[in-house]
């Protein structure tokens, strides 16, 4: 116990057959180690999948919500304002907001869907029935049915959304855009 | 600064350089010098390889080191663990939920996790019987023992906090019942009990202090009696067998390295592929979210408590004192004070009758509690069914997908006016005005106007009708026009307004 040396035994006497030992030792250490470490490694790939979970998730591209029927929708004569419910993941938990979208139809009469957050400062556009005119009610800036710009401060006509048929439903991809900017860009 | 360097430089040299150890060890004390030879790391870890086992390596002697892998995986898997897990009443359950069912190897880590407790409560009975069988606690050992008395009840502490964090129907009441014993403890039994779960109720600050201690507290303590117990084992050094004269055995020493290094080594392979297939082929499941106001839920304590669960049913009458407090408290002093109750050099069990068949007793009589309460199960027709039914619902909610908690201000306009029928009238006559064009439609403000959550907090149902009839002025500079409604309208918006907390 006093000296580790002294535990070896026979240190002086033998000393060939320590050298022999000492291979061995360091041999065995060697395996030992490379053990150690293989074992390791393969311990440590759950916990790296564990921490790299956000990026190993593949952000689902499901923010396509329905809007209406088509057929309902084709009959309008003005711009029409829907609800949609928006569901933002973050981590275990989720956000729910509803957004307001303005269906519309486009010169050629192709339906046509509207983000009504104001290109501006984010005010909610409305839409007039007695002025035949999308207006913003925070500086007054006004649009066309078609979504273009009339007059007023924004810097661009109101945000168009990406919309796509599926059976007989009109689904639209909601996103955000950067405000008082000239061209339509999305915020992540 | 100068001088030191050269002190330095000068006892480099100075050093021997050892020759008959390993490259890892070389490097190490080349750079790691010290005045002292023997307080070279190479040395200590030399030291540590070099322990002489008296009588030779053997494979019982593998559990402590065991205990100590187990610890260090306990110790990585809860870190991690901590990365998902938020210990509050709302949330435990939703994470708990999240890492089970969508973060990556989140299922396979909390599974080594939990499966690791008992792997532990496993590893520790077998060193504690390989310690008593071979009367490794008499002697010089005495204190070691003690050491690890505590850290016996710091582990049981540990298992008994980590059982509520998950907060499922499970941790819930069997920490319910499980706090409920201290009750029986005279004159401070209720306080005592208050004080542990943060409230007279189980509750959102339980899990609170109970993820204090099974994180903070009982670690640090767990840390402390680990270095202490191995620094006295060191200290002591390993006992040996059993047999043998003393002088044989100094004569047939081995050292720790490589023999028991590899039989210890073999032990915690062992213990990984164990917890490994475990985890992966039986996953740990969660139960559906703790419901307090449940009436008919039947809790079990994990399976290493269902003997002392199985023992308190005996004693529900006026001798509960006696078999929830005094019995058990005699029994634990009696085991914690073995080694100073049994003196004698005597190590050899056949020459120790006594002790040996207590300790026996004691472990016979906790596996057939066991087994009692077990088959009481199986057979109580109030009982049986009732557990099948809550394993159904274990089995039910593992299969439900993930379901994210829905957070803040999300919906309060929506969820209120579906559970207010009045207020429900009033966020339409929201919409009809267009107050949502300024107020955003879900009532959390634009850069136009504030938010309107909380208003109803803020201002009493007149003061509300008269800003709404006469704006302030800050409010017209704004762009806040006053409203015009009937009467019933209006009392319906300003419902709705008052609703939204």
């Amino acid at each position: 116990m006093d000296h580790p040396e002294e535990m070896l035994g026979g240190k002086t006497a033998e000393i060939s057959q320590e050298g022999c030992d000492g291979r061995r030792r360091s041999f065995l250490g060697l395996l030992l180690g490379a053990g150690a470490a293989g074992v390791g490694a393969l311990l440590s790939v759950p916990l790296f999948r564990f921490i790299l979970h956000p990026l190993l998730t593949t952000t689902s591209s499901s923010s396509w919500k329905e809007i209406g029927t088509v057929e309902d929708l084709a009959s309008i004569t003005s711009p029409v304002k829907k609800l949609v419910k928006i569901e933002q993941r973050d981590g275990w938990r989720k956000i729910v907001s509803e957004k307001a979208l303005y269906v519309s139809k486009d010169a050629t009469g192709r339906l046509c869907v509207f983000s009504s957050v104001c290109p501006h400062l984010g005010c909610s556009i409305a839409w007039h029935d007695e002025k035949s005119n999308f207006v913003c009610p925070c500086h007054n800036g006004q649009f066309t049915a078609d979504g273009k710009l009339l007059e007023g401060p924004p810097p661009r006509g109101m945000d168009q959304l990406e919309i796509k048929v599926e059976g007989d439903m009109l689904v639209v991809h909601y996103q955000n855009f950067r405000q008082l900017v000239p061209h339509k860009e999305v915020i992540a | 600064m100068a001088e030191n360097s050269y002190v330095l430089g000068r006892e480099r040299r100075a050093i021997p350089q050892p020759s008959d150890h390993g490259t890892v060890i070389r490097w190490t004390d080349r750079r790691t010098t010290m005045s002292d030879r023997r307080k070279r790391v190479g040395s200590i870890l030399r030291a540590v390889l070099d322990e002489a086992i008296p009588g030779g390596a053997s494979l019982a002697y593998v559990f402590g080191s065991g205990l100590l892998y187990l610890l260090l995986s306990q110790i990585i898997t809860g870190m991690f663990l901590v990365l998902y897990y938020v210990p509050s009443a709302d949330h435990a359950h939703t994470t708990v939920a999240y890492i089970t069912k969508e973060v990556a190897s989140g299922s396979f880590i909390r599974s080594i996790h939990a499966y690791g407790s008992s792997a532990i409560v496993i590893v520790l009975l077998l060193h504690v019987t390989q310690t008593f069988l071979y009367g490794s606690y008499k002697g010089r050992r005495k204190l070691l023992w003690l050491a690890g008395c505590a850290l016996f009840a710091l582990m049981l502490g540990m298992s008994f906090t980590g059982y509520l964090l998950p907060w499922d129907q499970k941790a819930y009441f069997a920490t319910t019942v499980g706090t409920n014993i201290l009750t029986y403890v005279p004159f401070v039994g209720n306080s005592l009990k208050t004080l542990l779960r943060g409230g007279t109720e189980m509750g959102t600050l339980t899990l609170s202090r109970f993820f204090v201690f099974h994180v903070f507290l009982i670690p640090a303590c767990i840390f402390a009696f680990v270095a202490i117990h191995v620094f006295m084992f060191r200290k002591a050094g390993p006992a040996g067998p059993v047999q043998g004269a003393p002088e044989a055995l100094k004569q047939s020493t081995e050292p720790f390295y490589p023999k028991q290094v590899l039989y210890d080594v073999a032990f915690a392979v062992l213990i990984i592929a164990c917890l490994g297939l475990l985890a992966h082929y039986a996953p740990v499941e969660l139960g559906p979210k703790a419901n307090p106001v449940d009436t008919q839920y039947v809790p079990r304590p994990e399976w290493y408590y269902v003997p002392v669960f199985q023992w308190l049913k005996y004693w529900e009458s006026g001798l509960a004192v006696l078999g929830i407090l005094v019995i058990p408290a005699f029994v634990t002093l009696l085991f914690v004070a073995l080694p100073f109750l049994d003196r004698r050099p005597e190590r050899r069990p056949w020459k120790r009758p006594v002790s040996v068949s207590i300790y026996g007793f004691v472990f016979i009589g906790l596996g057939a509690m066991g087994a009692i309460s077990h088959r009481n199960d199986l057979r109580d027709p109030n009982i049986a069914p009732q557990l099948a039914k809550q394993r159904a619902d274990v089995q039910a909610f593992m299969k439900k997908p993930f379901e994210p908690e829905l957070a803040g201000p999300s919906l309060i306009a929506a969820t209120v006016a579906l559970t207010n029928p009045v207020a429900g009238k009033g966020k339409k006559v929201f919409d009809q005005e267009g107050c949502a064009e300024c107020h955003g439609e879900d009532l959390t403000g634009t850069s136009a106007a504030p938010s309107l959550i909380g208003v109803g907090d803020k201002h009493d149902s007149a003061k509300l009708e008269s800003i709404l009839k006469q704006p302030t002025d800050a409010m017209t500079d704004g762009g806040m026009t006053p409203v015009e409604l009937n009467d019933e309208d209006l009392k319906s918006l300003i419902a709705f307004l008052k609703a939204l907390k």
